[in-house]
């Protein structure tokens, strides 16, 4: 699994640091290393960046994994250099985003948006599989998840946009539909197909979502 | 019209129906207009619900207007800008304003339409809203509550017979058609041997299929239909007639191809209707038809 992420653009960080002249950056070794949002690199270039615009920055970091709870540990041991700034920017998901901020007073900003969480096909190529729905249905529909990889998350088959097993959004992407029904042709599953999938529960797990595994 | 859409379809005749375009904005009168010219040529008109995903004077609306000024309406409802909740309160209100038809789709996808970054619901598919329909008319709300008056309405769905491929479209037909749906009015068809096949499949079922017939207005139109619009396919025989009508008239050649197909599924009874759309031209309905022998 990996968070995917896309940087902000430069205006829209400088935005968000208005009357923040000082700025603490935290990168990930994890999802943003990978996907060369927020790893080392990335970071170093975006104090750069900041100096360009006239930031002073008082140090930064890369994280191991920032969703986890080493986090706090990488927080303290870094103390004074995030005592000295203003504010932390945070090249992570808006998981490390948020457990970052949980440890501190000071502001966090994003420097990055969370697109989704995805699967590498190929070097530098992520998509989507699991939309987090709270209900899988991907025994039914030959292991290919129809509310993610279906653009209408339909249940009951394709709609009328398919087109020569494309999309109607968008014409490099699949219907989802026509590789369920592929799929479950090759099983010789179709009948699953055929069977009438009721109207989703939207409220599995109603937001703001939490459990508690005991 | 002196029959409901409901009785027309199991009269046996050769049904016949359009549909309008709500506008963008409050100015009802060529909506109005292209109502008043239609109500009295075909048993039930059609009114697009955000067609293409364009925001415009809603659905609901127009067949309020259509009923005031005594036609018959089919209300078009996709699932794309609803909830449950809304699209069953929509309902109760189309039932009590004397609406009896209702023609259930998915709806386009948002980003194709002119608010590309609105949200698009789906939380419903086309034979889920099919069901729901079902539902209400049995006397309970989709949360299972009763209600205090029930529904009953006359329920359709499209189909698309050009779809390739065209095995998960069937199965989506059938479940359709198990989900309640009364008639199909069917994607714009041009081939008509590639349609009686598919009719051959249709007619399996107690359903009535009204075949979609989109009026060609050029041969550019025909041309970027068939390399564009998912699941329409014109015959490059078709395109070249188009393409040989004289400077300005394009339009009556379309018009003869659509009256021309009408009258060649009627006289083979290969369905049980037609479904008229003209996309802005509905003024010329009547002309089609009466090329058609309507």
């Amino acid at each position: 699994m990996k968070s995917i992420t896309k940087q902000k653009s430069l205006e829209e960080i400088q935005q968000q640091l208005e009357g923040l002249s000082r700025v603490y950056i935290i990168g990930c070794g994890t999802c943003t290393t990978t996907t060369r949002t927020g790893g080392k690199e990335e970071v170093l270039a975006m104090k750069e960046r900041l100096q360009g615009l006239g930031k002073i920055v008082t140090g930064s970091t890369v994280i191991p994994t920032a969703c986890d709870e080493m986090t706090e540990m990488s927080v303290r041991e870094n103390n004074q250099a995030i005592q000295n700034a203003n504010c932390i920017l945070v090249m992570t998901c808006a998981l490390g985003v948020q457990k970052v901020g949980s440890y501190l007073t000071k502001p966090v900003v994003p420097a990055l948006d969370t697109l989704f969480i995805g699967l590498e096909d190929s070097p530098g190529n992520f998509h989507e599989v699991c939309a987090q729905c709270g209900h899988c249905v991907i025994g039914w529909t030959a292991g290919i998840c129809p509310i993610t990889a279906c653009h209408k998350h339909l249940l009951n088959g394709p709609c009328g946009g398919t087109n020569n097993g494309k999309c109607e959004v968008d014409k490099t992407k699949d219907c989802a539909w026509t590789l369920i029904y592929q799929r479950l042709k090759e099983q010789g599953r179709l009948h699953l197909m055929r069977k009438y999938q009721p109207i989703r529960n939207s409220q599995v797990v109603p937001r703001p979502r939490m459990v508690t595994i005991s | 019209m002196a029959q409901t859409f409901k009785e027309a379809l199991s009269s046996g005749k050769f049904v016949v129906t359009s549909e309008v375009g709500p506008p963008k904005g409050t100015n009802i009168e060529q909506m109005l207009h292209h109502i008043d010219i239609l109500k009295d040529k075909v048993d039930a008109i059609n009114v697009t619900d955000h067609q293409s995903s364009m925001m415009r004077f809603p659905s609901l609306g127009g067949c309020l207007y259509i009923k005031e000024r005594g036609g018959e309406p089919i209300l078009q409802m996709t699932c794309r800008d609803r909830n449950q909740l809304a699209l069953q309160a929509d309902l109760l209100l189309a039932y009590t304003r004397g609406i009896r038809n209702v023609l259930c789709l998915t709806g386009d996808a948002v980003v194709v339409g002119d608010h590309k970054e609105a949200a698009g619901v789906f939380e419903l598919d086309s034979s889920q809203l099919l069901r729901a329909i079902r539902q209400l008319e049995s006397g309970k709300d989709l949360g299972g509550n009763e209600l205090d008056g029930a529904v009953e309405f006359c329920a359709g769905a499209i189909v698309t017979p050009e779809a390739r491929p065209i095995e998960p479209q069937l199965i989506k037909f059938e479940k359709k058609v198990e989900a309640g749906a009364e008639f199909f009015q069917t994607q714009a068809i041009y081939d008509l041997d590639n349609f009686s096949r598919f009719m051959e499949f249709a007619r399996k079922f107690p359903v009535k299929i009204l075949a979609g017939i989109v009026l060609l207005t050029s041969a550019r139109m025909a041309k970027y239909m068939t390399e564009n619009v998912p699941g329409i396919f014109v015959p490059q025989a078709l395109i070249d007639e188009m393409a040989s009508a004289p400077k300005g008239e394009a339009v009556k050649k379309g018009i003869g191809i659509a009256g021309r197909m009408i009258a060649s599924l009627k006289k083979e009874a290969v369905c049980d209707g037609v479904h008229i759309m003209a996309i802005g031209r509905e003024e010329v309905v009547p002309d089609i038809l009466a090329v058609a022998g309507l």
